[in-house]
């Protein structure tokens, strides 16, 4: 702006004292801001379907915890990004107390490594677990005792989702843990080209093993018939003589566990992902992983899991890497435009009145 | 405490309009002389500006009273609500910026209604293939939306992301001795033009309230079917709701974006969203003064407590749980006559003031999304048709 | 809380006589830092350090402020500033027992509707002469003109965007090198050391990243072949680097953070890729180095920072008061509050006499030479390249 700034006050409806010229974006942008990048997507088509598949299984892992408290409570349970975070952290903490030094690659025997890592996914199962039954107990007990209604349970997950993060960064800083990798990533074989590394197998593998012992538990065990009815009626659940406090704790502590398998796999993939912000983002996906795939659904939130991260990586390759999450978003808006209640629709939940 | 407050509606209630309205004369003036009073306890200086605060105050309770609309009236819960005070802020900017592809340089006041228009019409695209699903699909599909309009100001090169624009319209006007009335550093014009369109909203909604429009709302919160059943056409009025509520959300941002002077796609994240929400439920979703006194809380306290920054968001979080643990309604907790003489109806029935208490006998009187029928000390707050969306 | 203050105030002791004995004159050396040969760094021996010479006198209550994020999402960077900055300050009153200084801090936030409120308090409180920040670019240019209003002295350690000085704003200084210096410099040596005739551009999505970005890509011209955006706070990368395996460049440029930086370069070496990476100053980062494991090595970075052998000092000084080594641009915020302190140790006692003072102020600092233009842009900016060796980054060379 020319005139003398010491006595200039700004008037911002004063046309004339405006150079557009001095403001203009001195940058600049040759390229389009979206692609339409058929041939990187069919090009890439392989490498993203096995990427999508091992990094959506995380996600989908995250979503079944979502779709647990959500079929039997009804309530989005905002805080679990935050209880996936303590998992993490719980991995990352037994590698420390293991002896590992962030930045160094350790030279170990596999077996020896393995172990770590067992050991490591058990601490954040049970850190994690726990941690959910606190945050039931802690914070959302009270509000049922007192017939609260739904919203209050929402703005206390979201007050509980800000004190474990703030707790968090308080105690752990607000930058990423160094970096603590034990296996690092190697092809084993390729599918058409596209490599397969160690990493996906065991992750895909095991998250699909992960799913099937948690569909197994809530669909033929005892417990699990307990969380079904409780599900369906809590009311005459109750009545039958389902003891319906319990059945909520142990919905949490499932809920927590897988979040803590979760958390093993996601450090492994992303070293860096000892953070105190780390769960927020990861948290909005798995949860829309779970309502495309209709949430209160198990298989569902497997499913959705699963076609939200290979979505991204083919909508990443077409239209570039910023649309990403817009992608995630408009696939979802899509869907329940289509069908309401999500690709496989609720089942753990009762159709709704 | 509570029978206090109780006393205090039916006295209230009791009242004409315009007996109301002389009594609240005292109180807008107060609230009109706050920022020059600078009351010692009160102020959030030196941490921040005063007038600064009261009216990033201001324009959440504007924010608030919105929301409210569209949570509390109509019982749809919408995490996306951010979306469309972004709306809101853009208009401003790409109208007035010197940045702007446009190139053109409208005054506030021409953008203001531009802007609503805008607004208004995001709400109806995004509500129409959407109003028809229920519950907690519409909360993630807002919350989506949400994303989506922030997600766009970063990728789409005309609205410059990050960059953001620079100087955009304040209303004009100067005070006698030459200097703006409405300026970045200067709020107090910002605070009183803030506060003056609260009332005149709150005006628009009260009677918006008492119209069929209002009654309709109320149906479509308490029971979506029942609702239909009785003809309420519930999902035109759905989209009302969205569409008056992203209008009063567009208005705000341009407030916002005209006292900042400067937008950039910061500040548009669910978190955010989520504040907004958390405005409307502390206050008391449904109450109209409930929301403006949540609002007021959830953007004063950060700003006022500085006291240890590192520890801020702790808390106000543990603020939020022990809120919710202790009343769960909302500090005021909703107050809703479904008839608009409801007040003489009742006290014409039941004798002065002995029913018309909050906690009345119209079946809204309840907190939203309490459980109905059943059994109390039961899932309540899980029911499936609890009334919160 | 408590315990790491006693901590601070210990260690401050023990490095403010570190600084005495190792400083005798600062203000007098003017030799011309500038022309170090390549892989030997100058050191700044006359580097002007907040202590002074002991003798300043200022009326009580005189202030500085800090305007910047202290908490909140993108707080690390906001603190790594502050708290170098709370350093200078206290170094400065323990040396200066007749000038006793006060650091004023407003959190912005880091955003600009949260960054007004605070500001205006600054500008409302007559005591605080001077400002260090805003850390972010888009902040800055939010409360910039409400600053230059105000007449109030600004020295941005860290806010790099080009079009920041083009405002017309006198009040504003730039503490370092803009992205119009450093791009074109790192293309002059990607395309000239590197001889890369291929070229793929990463960038974030921050106002930081697509600014240099930009730069980088014009001077490249139509070597830059690629062009990949990537999100802030983004981790997996596979698709990206899909996209760059496609186009085989010869060299790959990151526009961004090293938060995003470690984890997309180790992804990228494990899938194969071994390109010659490249990154700015926002990636020159100790954190980088670690986050990326041993990823990291080979990994090119321009600052337009002079190499920081030569402060040992300060770096000792900043671990032991905050516990960690210091971060991107805490350097610069020292060396920015120095300025501010050595006006203030002359007396200056008004906004205006400060704002005079940076304007003509031509001192070495721990970072640079500082002497700007008439825009607030420094006259000398050196670029300098480093590499990562191992577990360290180590200096290159003058670009």
């Amino acid at each position: 702006m020319p005139d003398a700034p010491g006595e200039r006050v700004i008037s911002v409806l004063d046309l004339a004292a405006l150079d557009p010229a001095a403001l203009a974006p001195l940058v600049v942008h040759a390229e389009p801001w979206i692609n339409f990048d058929v041939g990187l997507l069919v090009d890439r088509f392989w490498a993203n379907t096995i990427n999508g598949l091992a990094y959506g299984s995380v996600y989908a892992l995250i979503a079944l915890g979502y779709t647990l408290v959500y079929g039997v409570l009804q309530l989005i349970n905002f805080a679990h990004s935050e209880i996936f975070v303590i998992g993490v952290f719980g991995v990352y903490l037994t590698f420390v107390a293991l002896g590992f030094e962030p930045g160094a690659i350790p030279n170990l025997p596999l077996a020896a490594i393995i172990l770590d890592l067992v050991l490591a996914g058990l601490v954040a199962m049970a850190v994690a677990g726990l941690a959910a039954i606190g945050l039931e107990r802690v914070a959302y007990r009270p509000l049922r005792r007192r017939n609260a209604p739904r919203l209050a349970f929402l703005i206390t997950a979201i007050g509980a989702s800000f004190v474990i993060q703030q707790v968090i960064r308080i105690w752990r800083g607000s930058n990423p843990e160094g970096t603590i990798r034990l296996l690092p990533p190697s092809p084993v074989f390729s599918i058409f080209g596209a490599p397969v590394t160690n990493l996906q197998i065991v992750i895909i593998l095991a998250s699909i093993a992960m799913f099937v012992v948690t569909d197994r538990f809530v669909n033929g065990s005892r417990l699990g018939r307990g969380i079904r009815a409780v599900a369906q009626d809590p009311a005459t659940a109750t009545l039958m003589g389902v003891n319906r406090e319990r059945v909520i704790t142990i919905t949490f502590l499932v809920g927590g566990v897988l979040a803590g398998v979760a958390a093993l796999f996601y450090l492994m993939t992303i070293p860096q992902g000892a953070v105190y912000n780390g769960g927020f983002l990861l948290g909005i996906k798995a949860f829309t992983a779970a309502v495309l795939g209709g949430i209160g659904n198990l298989r569902g939130a497997l499913l959705g899991g699963l076609i939200l991260g290979v979505a991204e990586n083919y909508g990443q390759s077409l239209f570039g890497g910023d649309w990403r999450d817009v992608v995630a978003f408009v696939l979802l808006v899509l869907v329940l435009m289509f069908r309401p209640t999500g690709i496989l629709g609720e089942s753990l939940a009762r159709s709704r009145a | 405490m509570r029978q206090r407050m109780a006393d205090l509606s039916t006295f209230w209630n009791a009242r004409s309009r315009p007996q109301q309205w002389v009594m609240l004369i005292p109180v807008v003036a107060f609230l009109f002389a706050l920022p020059v009073l600078n009351p010692p306890i009160i102020t959030t200086e030196p941490a921040t500006d005063f007038p600064i605060a009261l009216f990033s105050a201001a324009v959440l309770a504007l924010i608030a009273i919105g929301l409210n609309v569209v949570i509390g009236q109509a019982g749809l819960l919408d995490l996306g609500y951010v979306g469309f005070f972004a709306i809101g802020a853009y208009s401003a900017a790409l109208l007035s910026s010197p940045d702007s592809v446009l190139g053109i340089r409208l005054s506030w006041i021409a953008i203001v209604p531009i802007a609503m228009v805008a607004t208004m019409i995001s709400g109806v695209i995004l509500g129409t293939p959407t109003l028809r699903l229920r519950g907690d699909y519409l909360a993630i599909v807002t919350l989506g939306f949400g994303e989506i309009v922030r997600l766009l100001a970063d990728n789409v090169e005309p609205l410059r992301g990050n960059r953001g624009f620079q100087d955009i319209a304040r209303p004009g006007g100067t005070y006698p001795d030459g200097s703006p009335i409405f300026a970045q550093t200067d709020a107090l014009g910002f605070y009183w033009l803030a506060v003056t369109i609260i009332i005149i909203v709150l005006m628009f909604m009260g009677n918006l309230e008492r119209s069929r429009v209002g009654r309709a709302w109320i149906a479509v919160r308490e029971d979506e079917d029942a609702a239909e059943l009785t003809g309420v056409p519930t999902y035109k009025f759905k989209i009302w709701a969205f569409a008056i509520g992203a209008a009063v959300g567009g208005l705000s941002g341009t407030l916002f974006a005209a006292q900042v002077g400067y937008v950039n796609n910061q500040r548009f994240d669910v978190t955010t969203s989520i504040l907004y929400l958390a405005a409307v439920v502390l206050g008391g979703s449904g109450n109209k003064v409930g929301v403006i006194v949540g609002a007021f809380l959830v953007s004063y306290i950060p700003d006022r407590f500085q006291f240890e920054p590192q520890y801020r968001f702790l808390v106000f979080g543990l603020a939020l749980i022990i809120l919710m643990a202790f009343r769960p309604q909302g500090l005021l907790g909703m107050r809703q006559h479904l008839l608009t003489y409801g007040r003489q109806a009742y006290a014409r029935l039941f004798g002065a003031g002995t029913a018309v208490a909050p906690s009345g006998m119209t079946p809204s009187t309840r907190p939203a999304g309490d459980m109905p029928e059943v059994t109390p000390d039961d899932h309540a707050g899980t029911s499936p048709r609890g009334g919160g969306e | 809380m408590i315990r790491r203050r006693l901590a601070a105030a210990g260690a401050l002791v023990a490095a403010v006589a570190l600084v005495l004995s190792g400083c005798a004159n600062q203000e007098g050396g003017q030799q011309q830092g500038g022309g170090p040969q390549a892989g030997a760094p100058a050191q700044p021996t006359d580097a002007v350090l907040p202590a002074g010479n002991g003798q300043g006198r200022c009326a009580p209550g005189t202030s500085i402020g800090y305007a910047g994020t202290i908490a909140g999402q993108n707080a690390a960077l906001g603190i790594a500033i502050v708290n170098a900055a709370q350093l200078a300050v206290d170094q400065h009153n323990q040396a200066n027992p007749n000038c006793q200084v006060t650091l004023v801090r407003a959190d912005t936030g880091g955003t600009p509707d949260t960054a007004t409120g605070p500001v205006t308090a600054l500008i409302n409180n007559p005591q605080v002469l001077g400002i260090v920040g805003l850390p972010f670019s888009g902040e800055s240019r939010a409360v910039g003109p409400a600053l230059n209003a105000a007449g109030i002295v600004n020295i941005t350690p860290s806010a790099t965007n080009p079009g920041l000085t083009q405002n017309g704003w006198t009040n504003f200084f730039r503490g370092l090198g803009n992205d119009a210096v450093q791009g074109p410099a790192i293309a002059r040596y990607i395309q000239q050391r590197l001889n890369a005739q291929k070229v793929c551009v990463i960038k974030d999505d921050s106002d930081y990243g697509i600014g240099l970005a930009g730069t980088v890509t014009q001077a490249l011209g139509p070597a830059a072949s690629c062009q990949v955006d990537v999100k802030t706070n983004q981790r997996e990368f596979s698709a990206v680097i899909g996209q760059v395996q496609q186009q085989a460049p010869q060299a790959i440029f990151y526009s961004g953070y090293y938060q995003e930086a470690a984890p997309l370069i180790q992804q990228l070496r494990d899938a194969g890729v071994q390109t010659t990476f490249i990154g700015p100053d926002g990636v020159k980062d100790e954190q980088y180095v670690v986050n990326a494991a041993g990823s990291a090595d080979g990994t090119l970075l321009s600052c337009p920072c002079v190499p920081q052998e030569g402060f040992t000092d300060f770096t000792n000084a900043y671990r032991q008061a905050f516990g960690v080594p210091p971060q991107t641009y805490s350097a610069e915020s020292y060396d920015a509050t120095t300025i501010l302190l050595r006006g203030l140790d002359q007396g200056i006692a008004d906004r205006a006499g400060l704002l005079n003072h940076v304007r003509n102020y031509n001192g070495q600092g721990l970072t640079k030479r500082f002497q700007w233009g008439p825009t607030g842009e420094l006259t000398n900016t050196p670029v300098w390249m480093y590499r990562v060796q191992g577990n360290t980054i180590v200096t290159d060379t003058q670009i």
